[in-house]
């Protein structure tokens, strides 16, 4: 079983993650204190501000708990602001913003630009029968790539969703396109961790 | 092995409400300079709104209120690395082309600035960046939505540092989505024709008891309580406008109301934010004020 999987819920697109988690099944809890995360088995960190997030994740004293269970591999999947998060290192953010180094890649926030260079196209995903459409929101890129990621789709030459061990990013949304088919990726690599 | 696909498009309506979908569970604040950005950015805000005078300013000021020098806003584009929203007047679509010009990530069609059409209000398709409006009621904010909004705020009473329009328009909007809800076919017709509103989106609410956009509260929260008492009320978001930056320690105050925003179903934490803020705004009565910019709207 994938146990109770957590969705941070500190701010951002959390309610549309837990909608397409409950639709396959799986038991959610919303993560905003430590006492929250010690019930989960899994998390997934959503998109939203990550300079918000930043900021609360160490004002909700989550930062350290959450950084011990990731060092301890506990599984997660993080879209566009939790790919950030997630990362090693951020380029463009604010110099007092937090990434917890959970997977081997640099990113750049809001790499394409500002909201009118935001944009939705398909995608081909390893793993996936035909094209996935996807939702780029003020996106991250991802600069930089460890040996060690496994890298399962690109938008032109841009890397947009991999995978280290047991941790999944993507930088686009799929939380928005009443598509659960890379939710259902993340579901079976928790069976699978 | 992957490949690549490069067909995109820009200013969808899915795109752009997915920026109203990020921004959930955060706050937008009001800020006049670069250094108040900063501030609010630190505080932990999801966005700022570039504008030249807070509301309580312009109803002190008079006069017609417009969109702000493109200078302003871009000195404070350059400061901030959060979404930038700016504010054009109802109906004042050349604003509106000139926001876009600048890069705003969001554009607010606001009833704070001195209305430029008391008919019309933007066709909002005809943009690539998302709109915000303002509504009273769900009337109001479906025929917003029918122009092209991505995202709806409740109105409240801007400038007065009071919450009471604030949540009147909260529950004027959600109590209705709740009674749709339990309306059958025909009495739908009826609704339509009361809300002054399409047909299609009345029966959307009637099957999915949600509005179509996500719905923020603005207009009058001057404290961490009223940020939650908001949230509870159905808002999933704040704008905070004067209550930061015409209290008496704005920065405390700033990161109080961003973590009563996300806490805001715990009281112990919402106590604890609380705490030693110094003085609010003082605010106003609305017995007290002449004009509604409420009103302001059609």
């Amino acid at each position: 079983m994938s146990g109770v999987v957590g969705v941070l819920a500190l701010q951002g697109a959390f309610e549309s993650h837990e909608t397409v988690l409950r639709g396959l099944g799986c038991a959610t809890q919303q993560v905003r204190t430590p006492d929250d995360l010690a019930k989960v088995n899994s998390l997934v960190i959503p998109g939203g501000e990550s300079t918000t997030m930043s900021h609360l994740l160490l004002t909700s004293g989550l930062f350290d708990p959450l950084k011990e269970r990731l060092v301890d591999r506990l599984p997660v999947f993080g879209t566009c602001a939790g790919m950030i998060l997630l990362a090693s290192h951020i380029e463009d953010g604010r110099p007092d913003q937090r990434c917890f180094s959970a997977i081997d890649i640099d990113v750049r926030r809001n790499a394409y630009g500002r909201q009118i260079d935001s944009f939705e196209t398909d995608l081909d995903v390893q793993g996936i029968d035909g094209d996935f459409h996807a939702v780029f929101i003020r996106a991250p890129q991802v600069v930089r790539y460890g040996p060690g990621v496994h890298i399962l789709a690109r938008h032109d030459d841009d890397v947009v969703l991999a995978r280290e061990g047991a941790v999944l990013v993507a930088s686009f949304h799929p939380e928005l396109t009443h598509d659960d088919r890379i939710h259902r990726l993340f579901i079976e690599m928790l069976l699978e961790v | 092995m992957t490949t690549r696909k490069s067909t995109s498009a820009s200013g969808s309506m899915r795109v752009n409400r997915g920026l109203a979908e990020m921004l959930k569970g955060g706050v937008i604040m009001d800020v006049v300079n670069p250094e108040q950005a900063k501030i609010a950015e630190d505080a932990g805000a999801t966005a700022v709104m570039a504008l030249e005078r807070v509301p309580a300013d312009i109803r002190r000021d008079g006069g017609v209120a417009r969109m702000s020098d493109p200078e302003m806003i871009e000195g404070i584009k350059a400061v901030v690395t959060i979404p930038v929203m700016a504010k054009a007047r109802i109906g004042h679509f050349v604003e509106a082309q000139i926001l876009e010009a600048l890069g705003v990530d969001f554009i607010d069609e606001s009833e704070v600035l001195t209305p430029a059409d008391e008919t019309h209000h933007i066709d909002k398709f005809a943009f690539t960046a998302p709109f915000v409006c303002g509504a009273t009621n769900l009337g109001e904010a479906l025929r917003r939505i029918s122009e092209g909004a991505a995202l709806i705020r409740s109105k409240g009473e801007a400038g007065t540092g009071n919450v009471v329009e604030a949540v009147r328009h909260l529950r004027n909007i959600t109590g209705d989505i709740r009674r749709i809800t339990q309306a059958d076919a025909a009495e739908l017709f009826e609704w339509a024709k009361k809300l002054g509103a399409p047909l299609p989106l009345v029966q959307e609410i009637a099957e999915t008891g949600k509005l179509q956009v996500p719905l923020f509260c603005a207009g009058g929260i001057a404290t961490p309580a009223d940020a939650a008492l908001a949230m509870q009320l159905g808002a999933e978001a704040v704008f905070v406008g004067s209550g930061i930056f015409k209290s008496n320690d704005p920065a405390p105050r700033a990161k109080a109301i961003v973590e009563a925003t996300t806490h805001f179903r715990d009281p112990h934490i919402l106590a604890k934010v609380s705490r030693n803020l110094g003085a609010p705004m003082t605010g106003i009565g609305m017995d007290q004020i002449n004009e509604r910019y409420a009103e302001r709207g059609w």
